[in-house]
């Protein structure tokens, strides 16, 4: 082929029609909602006369779940695909996988696609295990001979030999959801598409359907894979793509889309200021990230106004890109004699926070007031955002975040015993 | 890698109200589902009943004993040449229950695999056939009380009966037009779900079950064959009771020229709107 591409999308639109309901009065006349049915019932004929969809409601708004969406996906490539919920995820997997035609814009696919939009689609509750492993292979596009082929991989995968041949529906669900997975994780299309699927059973057979996942993407296959787990999005994708309210944007690497994605904007606000006069903390500031030797030291400021003297304690969470935490630190948790107390009135107080070297990459401090065990004063998440430039000037390569390895730089000593 | 795939993968585009070029040949892909749908379907038919399959012939068996004493005994119509009168009456009623299984299986087909039509691709098609499918398995059960039924009356069927194959298919195309119409419809207005009870109990008497369409007034024959049912049961009892049912020609003709017209509509509109399904169902 002349190109490696093998999906590609131009101008990808998806309007739905939907319908709402009028207001209702509470009491009203049988003469009312004689005509009002009338109404309904004209129009809906109106629209069948039209051919077009009955709509249920009193008015009825479209709604385009995917707006002008353009990207491409390169054989071989693993891509994810994130963005909230309602921001268009699985509209777009629908449109890929033939479910639903887009109604502007157009895709073009080059190979065998399977989809997998949900685990045990089209199992029969009343047939048993062995005769829905065949079923469900079916549905997802095997062939006979190649569900026969594999299936003694598919059993051990899900552990359920002992009841291959009792009816699914008498499966607690656990088993019910690792035959269909099972199933699932032995399809070998050339384009894959996957749904949130990833989040089923216990956590031992999560991990074990993520090395199944991890283990076709990389034989070469294109997968497009859909989650709200960041952890798993990282670990399996190198490229993504980030839906928001229907807009799509795509990213060559997947972490810059995850950032995106978790931390909104790149602009991260170094000040957090309140909206309520009756808080405490009325503002954090970050005066200033300092880099001495084998770590980071922040500077806040914090103005505090209270309307009378208290002891608490200040707790600060660092957390990195994916908002996953990576250190604590609080004046009173570890040792009530540290608590701080608040004057009457506005005050300033400075914090010094001493980090180990952070790797390059974006992070954000959560800032707790609290009378440690008792209870939570004021809980700030997300106060402060910074961003870590330059790390290890005299390093080869400095330590960056999106490598996946972590976010702080541990010390290390290796000499032999002799 | 791929299995199934042998050289250059084809590229497809999709596009709204693009009709996809490959629309057969794709079906023909997708036979392994076909069958295993039809197969789930006839496995799970009878499943967790006691009498199992023997419920496929307790309806024909009782509407054929009670419209034998109804349109013979009571009404005092002719059976058709020497032929038993039940024999005539089971021979009118194997196509059209056929019919009418087919119909309103293929009707709620696609309702009822709404699972499968929100989260697969697969030619639509293939559900409300798969349906099809299961109630010629229930004609070909029904098939042997006819057996039963020509021993008891010592009734021997003639040369005719070779031709019933060719029926038999001819029965499923007249069902599988207004099927496919049914079904793409059900889909968008679920007012065809309470429409099809009416249209097959009707159909039952407005077709020639209970009775020979030989009774007929002559100049009602042709327009009477409008009803495409006609011209199948016509053509089961020719087969079936041999020399003493004679084939009306034009009304059969007719009933062929209907039968493709209604296949020709049915496919036409359900693969029109086949790709708004998903969103429908």
């Amino acid at each position: 082929m002349a190109d490696d591409i093998v999906i590609r999308a131009e101008g990808l639109g998806k309007k739905y029609v939907i319908g709402h309901e009028g207001q209702r009065e509470r009491y009203v006349a049988l003469r009312d909602v004689i005509a009002r049915g009338a109404r309904s019932a004209l129009r809906k004929a109106g629209d069948m006369a039209k051919g077009r969809i009955v709509v249920p409601g009193d008015t009825v708004e479209e709604f385009w779940a995917l707006k002008d969406i353009n990207f491409e996906v390169k054989r071989g490539e693993v891509l994810g695909i994130i963005g909230r919920n309602g921001a268009g995820k699985s509209t777009l997997l629908k449109i890929l996988s033939r479910i639903t035609e887009p109604t502007e814009g157009r895709v073009t696919i080059k190979g065998r696609v399977a989809s997998l939009l949900e685990v045990g689609t089209g199992f029969h509750p009343e047939l048993t295990g062995r005769e829905n492993i065949f079923l469900n292979g079916a549905v997802l596009g095997m062939t006979h001979a190649e569900i026969k082929r594999k299936f003694d991989e598919i059993v051990a995968f899900s552990e359920v030999e002992k009841f291959l041949d009792t009816p699914v529906k008498r499966y607690s669900s656990g088993m019910y959801v690792r035959l269909a997975f099972a199933v699932a994780a032995h399809l070998e299309p050339e384009i894959l598409i996957v749904d949130e699927v990833l989040a089923v059973g216990d956590a031992e057979f999560q991990k074990k359907c993520l090395g199944k996942m991890q283990d076709v993407a990389g034989h070469g296959r294109t997968v497009l894979f859909v989650s709200h787990n960041m952890a798993a999005i990282t670990s399996l994708c190198k490229t993504g793509i980030l839906l928001r309210s229907g807009l799509a944007r795509s990213f060559s690497e997947i972490e810059q889309a995850v950032i995106e994605y978790s931390g909104g904007q790149r602009a991260a606000p170094s000040q957090y200021c309140s909206n309520s006069a009756t808080q405490v903390v009325q503002q954090i500031s970050i005066i200033s990230i300092k880099e001495v030797a084998s770590a980071h030291v922040i500077e806040l400021s914090v103005r505090t106004k209270s309307a009378q003297k208290r002891n608490v304690s200040i707790d600060i969470c660092l957390r990195d890109s994916y908002r996953s935490p990576i250190g604590f630190a609080s004046t009173g948790t570890f040792s009530l004699s540290k608590n701080v107390a608040i004057p009457e009135g506005v005050a300033l107080l400075s914090v010094n926070l001493k980090i180990p070297k952070l790797a390059i990459g974006q992070y954000s401090l959560d800032v707790f007031l609290t009378d440690p065990f008792v209870e939570f004063i004021e809980r700030i998440e997300d106060a402060l955002r910074f961003e870590v430039e330059e790390s290890d000037r005299q390093a080869v390569q400095p330590f960056q975040q999106k490598w996946g390895y972590g976010s702080v730089r541990l010390e290390m000593k290796v000499g032999w015993n002799v | 890698m791929g299995t199934i795939l042998a050289g250059e993968p084809r590229e497809l585009i999709l596009e709204a109200g693009r009709a996809e070029k490959h629309y057969w040949r794709d079906i023909w892909d997708y036979r392994e589902l076909f069958a295993i749908l039809a197969w789930r379907d006839v496995s799970v038919r009878y499943k967790q009943t006691v009498i199992g399959v023997a419920w496929a012939l307790v309806q024909p068996f009782l509407t054929m004993v009670v419209f034998t004493i109804v349109f013979s005994r009571v009404a005092k119509l002719p059976s058709e040449g020497s032929a038993p009168y039940a024999i005539m009456v089971y021979a009118g009623m194997l196509p059209w229950f056929l019919f009418s299984s087919i119909l309103s299986g293929a009707s709620n087909s696609l309702v009822s695999n709404a699972n499968l039509i929100g989260k697969v691709y697969f030619p639509r098609i293939i559900v409300p056939t798969a349906a099809a499918a299961v109630a010629l398995v229930d004609f070909l059960i029904n098939f042997v009380l006819l057996g039963v039924l020509m021993l008891w009356f010592r009734f021997v069927p003639s040369w005719h009966m070779v031709f019933l194959p060719v029926f038999i298919v001819l029965a499923m195309l007249a069902s599988l037009g207004p099927s496919l119409l049914m079904t793409a419809m059900n889909v968008k207005y679920r007012d065809f779900r309470y429409i099809l009870p009416f249209v097959v109990q009707f159909g039952i008497y407005i077709s020639p079950v209970g009775f020979s369409s030989s009774v007929v007034p002559a100049k009602w024959r042709l327009w009477y064959s409008l009803n495409p049912v006609v011209g199948v049961i016509d053509g089961f009892r020719w087969c079936i009771l041999g020399g003493q049912s004679a084939l009306y020609w034009p009304g059969f003709l007719l009933s062929l020229g209907i039968v493709a017209l209604f296949l020709w509509l049915g496919i036409a509109y359900f693969r029109h709107t086949e790709q708004t399904f998903a969103d429908l169902i």
